[in-house]
């Protein structure tokens, strides 16, 4: 056979065993859908199904016809406009809010020993375990008119007239970032741990002042978990409802809360519908901003790692 | 003196690789780019290190080290795990802080300068290259910092690639590099901004065999033709006898002995750098009454004679051979053993032979067929004979 194969290699080499192997790699793609096909049903059955019959919904007004005048709603009323813009605003500031607190945050963590890190990183983590509502409530009690902080404050005289800080703007800000804070942190520490200290021992050594090696080094290097902190805060910010419905004061309407008085308030599963499908899509057309915004910077790195 | 020619740039260029040799003389041609390719050579200094003393915790790491490298010298730190060789260059390096000691570069302190303003080159053990650089903007770093114009960063970076032969390969990420490109893009970014003295630690270990012993060669080439001051840290013996122009070996924290690498292994001043450095015997002798002894018998030697007390006598296996003869003739010191078991290495065999006291000790020699035709079996008796210039004592601990 060998004698063959070396006076023909060509037709030896190409017809050899070909329809067995091929036949095997078939049986593998098989064998490997077969495995998945539970998740796949899985995805179909409590995602892809509930999302299209949303979609479905959305495109049936109140009497029952079929019609897009839940979604040309969206252009007629200004309100819907205003409460568009004000999630997105919300959704900034948090963001932006977190990232000014969970830098220097995540940046401390990560130099530290391990065993304080650690330690840090569970005081981190702690307000996950408890209820987004308890932690809303103890906001509003720590920053409403007769709060801790307005009555410490008038008692110092440092003020004379309460500061407007719950039922509005800044009271959603202030919860939202509490509990979105974790979410850019944890990400942003992995990324930071693994930056190599000899990275930056390198870029000293290279004549780059401190500030130098951090601007230069282990910021671009942190960069890939700020950016994925970043998509998941924002996001998560786009469809909150808890705290900005209790923080608010009713002078705060954001998104999720127009869908939930559109649905309960007015029974209205068409306009709520489409709410959430604009929803789903403006989020989606972000999050491909952001890949491809950052992707593209961000990737080398990624792919180094 | 440090500054070589460019003619002599490109001869000794000449191992390395054929194709940069066109590359390089035009080079030789244009004045301008000739003055370029000097420039990278930088100007070599002294340091004078001393009284380095280091402690983690309640651990001392480094104790009372002083050490002298001569200008353009190429030095190895030669030491077992945990000696503190990687200590020691982060200190030089600035990385860590001693908690005692002197450094001078050139006459200047600098133990309490920042790294950052040392001005010294690091070739790190894992490259610490910028992940997110390419080839070019990673070698290009240090003279950013420095802020050289972007025309002769440009040129400068391009001197370097070619020096490491890596011409072309600066737009490439640094994923994309292999094990020995890396190692020289490395190299290339320690060397760009003419330090005045270039730290590696190891920088060699991680590569595979072949490739290490051809970057042996060139990391040697390179010294020679820029002539910067160099300190090594290698613990492979052999490496560090390829490329040093000393060795120092380092043992838990001090340095047992400073030498050139031939007088290193033919005198070794401690039983340590005698083990640690190639293969050894040790054989027990007594000095007393002005003459060395070994059980009974006289040894000659070259050397002096050392204080009277017990020391150990260090034979390399290649410096013993078997003799004749039981009686000693001439300057040659015999003693008698037992052949415990032959191997054969194809160039060379093995003899391990049993002194009278027990002690075992290895014999080696070239397979000349005068030897082969009388080499005994196992559990006869044997003569190993030592010439009395191959005689070094230590001292016994
Ligand atoms: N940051 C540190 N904290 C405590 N001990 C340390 C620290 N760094 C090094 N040591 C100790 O100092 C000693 C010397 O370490 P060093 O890294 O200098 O050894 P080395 O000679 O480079 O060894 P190797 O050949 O394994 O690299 C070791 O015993 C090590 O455990
Ligand atoms: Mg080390």
């Amino acid at each position: 056979m060998s004698m063959q194969s070396a006076i023909l290699p060509h037709a030896g080499a190409r017809t050899l065993n070909a329809d067995a192997l091929h036949a095997d790699a078939r049986r593998e793609t098989f064998g490997l859908l077969a495995l998945l096909s539970p998740g796949l049903l899985l995805v179909f059955a409590v995602i892809i199904v509930p999302i299209g019959w949303l979609f479905w919904l959305s495109l049936f007004d109140e009497t029952g016809s079929l019609s897009a005048s839940n979604y040309a709603r969206f252009f007629q009323q200004p309100s819907y406009i205003k409460t568009f813009l004000t999630t997105f605003k919300v959704a900034f500031a948090v963001t932006g809010a977190c990232v000014v607190l969970g830098y220097p945050l995540a940046y401390m963590l990560s130099q530290l020993p391990r065993r304080a890190a650690s330690i840090c990183l569970i005081l981190v983590i702690l307000p996950f375990w408890t209820s987004v509502l308890v932690r809303t409530y103890a906001w509003l009690v720590i920053l409403q008119r007769k709060g801790l902080i307005n009555s410490w404050l008038i008692d110092l005289g440092v003020i004379s007239q309460p500061l407007p800080l719950a039922n509005n703007f800044a009271g959603v800000i202030i919860g939202m970032t509490h509990i979105m804070l974790p979410f850019l942190v944890l990400p942003l520490y992995a990324s930071m741990k693994t930056i190599d200290i000899d990275c930056l021992r390198a870029g000293m050594n290279l004549g780059a002042s401190p500030a130098a090696t951090f601007r230069q080094i282990f910021f671009p290097l942190s960069l890939p978990g700020l950016a994925s902190g970043v998509v998941i805060v924002f996001v998560l910010c786009l469809g909150f409802f808890v705290t900005p419905a209790l923080m608010g004061g009713g002078k705060v309407i954001m998104w999720a809360m127009r869908i939930e008085q559109t649905t309960s308030l007015y029974s209205n599963w068409g306009a709520g519908a489409a709410l959430g499908v604009v929803l789903l899509a403006v989020t989606l057309a972000l999050l491909g901003l952001f890949q491809w915004l950052l992707g593209a910077r961000a990737t080398g790195v990624w792919s180094s790692r | 003196m440090q500054r070589f020619s460019v003619r002599n740039c490109v001869t000794t260029n000449c191992r390395g690789s054929v194709q940069a040799l066109p590359q390089l003389r035009p080079a030789m041609n244009d004045p301008e780019s000739r003055e370029m390719l000097l420039s990278i050579a930088p100007t070599a200094l002294p340091i004078g290190i001393s009284g380095i003393e280091k402690r983690f915790g309640g651990v001392s790491v480094l104790r009372d080290l002083s050490l002298d490298v001569a200008a353009g010298e190429f030095l190895t730190l030669l030491g077992p795990s945990g000696s503190g060789k990687t200590t020691l260059l982060m200190i030089l390096a600035g990385f860590v802080r001693a908690n005692a000691g002197s450094i001078k570069v050139g006459g200047e302190e600098i133990i309490a300068m920042p790294p950052h303003r040392r001005n010294i080159g690091m070739v790190f053990q894992n490259y610490a290259l910028f992940p997110h650089m390419n080839v070019f903007h990673n070698i290009a770093f240090p003279l950013k910092q420095r802020r050289v114009s972007t025309a002769e960063t440009a040129e400068r970076v391009e001197k370097a690639l070619d020096l490491v032969q890596l011409k072309g390969l600066g737009e490439r990420r640094v994923d994309q590099l292999s094990g020995g490109q890396r190692q020289r893009v490395a190299l290339a970014r320690a060397i760009v901004f003419e330090p005045r003295i270039v730290l590696m630690d190891e920088p060699l270990s991680a590569l595979d065999k072949s490739l290490r012993e051809h970057m042996q060669i060139e990391l040697r080439n390179l010294h020679r033709r820029l002539g910067m001051t160099t300190v090594y840290v290698t613990h492979d013996q052999r490496e560090a006898i390829t490329m040093s122009d000393r060795i120092a070996v380092m043992n838990a924290g001090c340095i047992e002995q400073i030498d050139r690498p031939e007088v290193l292994y033919a005198a070794p001043k401690t039983r340590f750098v005698a083990g640690f450095i190639g293969d050894s015997n040790f054989i027990p002798v007594e000095s007393r009454n002005g003459s060395v002894w070994y059980e009974d018998r006289k040894i000659r030697m070259t050397s002096a004679v050392p204080a009277a007390g017990c020391h150990l006598m260090v034979v390399r296996p290649e410096k013993l051979r078997l003799v004749a003869d039981a009686q000693p003739a001439g300057s040659v010191n015999v003693i008698p053993a037992t052949v415990g078991d032959v191997i054969y290495q194809g160039d060379s065999f093995a003899c391990y032979a049993t002194l009278r006291d027990g002690r075992q000790v290895t014999l080696r020699d070239y397979c000349r067929s005068d030897v082969l035709a009388r080499l005994p079996g196992p559990g006869e008796p044997v003569n190993l004979g030592i010439d009395a210039e191959d005689v070094v004592l230590v001292a016994a601990d």
